[in-house]
């Protein structure tokens, strides 16, 4: 067994076999995990928000899910990893209290996942694994041997992705 | 204009901690006004601290709370939470109703909505009448979660103006009685909101 390599809020950390990467509790984010099976390499984003653009505050590139997505797949390129090999699984975007009002910024894990979504279309990587929405919190725990993610949750079971 | 609050000085937090204090004061008043009790509390810790900080304080990010939330509304937009950990929810359920809890059912969850609803209005009516703004609170929310995910939703919408956010850590004791209830109140005003706190305070 690796080591398991735990991911903060707005960070990202690449990795290869035997090692894991987990992040906890991530709620209205958005974790974004690559997949390398050729290399086994593997790679977690914490994303808090959908993009960088029309953000003053936007020195940490690992905040936002433009900015971070580019910078891992820079990082899993410096490890060996071909881009065309990538697959992606993706959790979180949760609405964790049940506001009534639709404003935009209530619904931020939604907009988190929808442009994590269209980000991954984008860069062409294939999205394998979609656990995002309802309204409760997630631990996931990506697994470098066979790319599996577990999503653990209060309430909520445990299964792997 | 300040873009965000890493520009913070020493002076204005001293104000923020003091508006803290004195919020957090309030809201132990009302408290014993509610239980009909007396209420002591410790001197409330402020901290400004980064987001990412925030779980570790309240026990890790796996670590189970109940998070209470509310839009700030009137001449300050923004946020505000109260955080209790399990414990403290429980044992502030137990003071108020003459039964033992041990779980949350929908009862316990209107409670505790109530109970928050009474301290963060507290909270923040001692900021307005010292800033002279009009502030008010919505209706409240809450969510029994990781805490974690539950500080997602303010580190988010205060991800777009900074990663600092001004926490105060309050113990309520009953009179005679050990175990405390450690509630946090978290002030999340949006960036426009900031300029206005300041300015109504003359620094």
């Amino acid at each position: 067994m690796g080591e398991i390599i735990k991911v903060g809020m707005a960070d990202l950390k690449v990795t290869k076999y035997p090692n894991s990467l987990t992040t906890l509790g991530l709620g209205s984010c958005v974790g974004i995990c690559l997949y390398d099976k050729k290399t086994k390499n593997i790679g977690m984003a914490h994303i808090m928000l959908p993009s960088s653009k029309q953000i003053r505050n936007n020195q940490n590139k690992y905040k936002f899910a433009d900015t971070a997505l580019v910078l891992m797949i820079e990082e899993m390129k410096k490890k060996g990893t071909i881009p065309r090999n990538l697959v992606a699984k993706i959790a979180g975007g949760a609405k964790m209290f049940n506001f009534n009002s639709m404003s935009e910024s209530m619904n931020v894990g939604q907009r988190n996942s929808e442009a994590v979504r269209e980000l991954l279309k984008l860069l062409k990587i294939k999205l394998i694994a979609d656990d995002c929405g309802g309204n409760f919190g997630r631990t996931i725990v990506f697994d470098s041997e066979n790319g599996g993610l577990q999503i653990k949750t209060i309430g909520h079971g445990i299964e792997t992705i | 204009m300040s873009d965000s609050i890493e520009f913070l000085n020493g002076i204005v937090l001293d104000v923020l901690k003091e508006i803290g204090n004195i919020g957090a004061g309030n809201a132990a008043t009302s408290l014993a006004k509610m239980l009909n009790k007396k209420i002591d509390m410790d001197v409330p810790q402020v901290k400004l601290l980064e987001f990412k900080d925030v779980p570790s304080l309240i026990g890790g990010e796996e670590n189970l709370i109940i998070g209470i939330y509310f839009n700030l509304e009137g001449d300050l937009t923004g946020s505000f939470m109260f955080l209790l950990d399990k414990e403290s929810a429980l044992g502030l359920l137990n003071m108020i109703m003459p039964m033992e809890f041990t779980e949350f059912d929908e009862m316990c969850n209107s409670a505790l909505k109530e109970i928050g609803n009474i301290l963060s209005g507290a909270y923040i009516s001692s900021l307005a009448s010292l800033t002279n703004l009009e502030i008010s609170i919505s209706v409240p929310f809450i969510s029994y979660d990781m805490a974690g995910a539950i500080l997602s939703v303010p580190a988010i919408q205060f991800g777009m103006v900074s990663d600092n956010v001004l926490i105060v850590e309050n113990n309520f004791f009953e009179d005679n009685k050990f175990d405390s209830i450690k509630g946090y109140f978290l002030l999340v005003p949006d960036l426009d909101s900031y300029d206005t706190l300041l300015k109504s305070l003359g620094v």
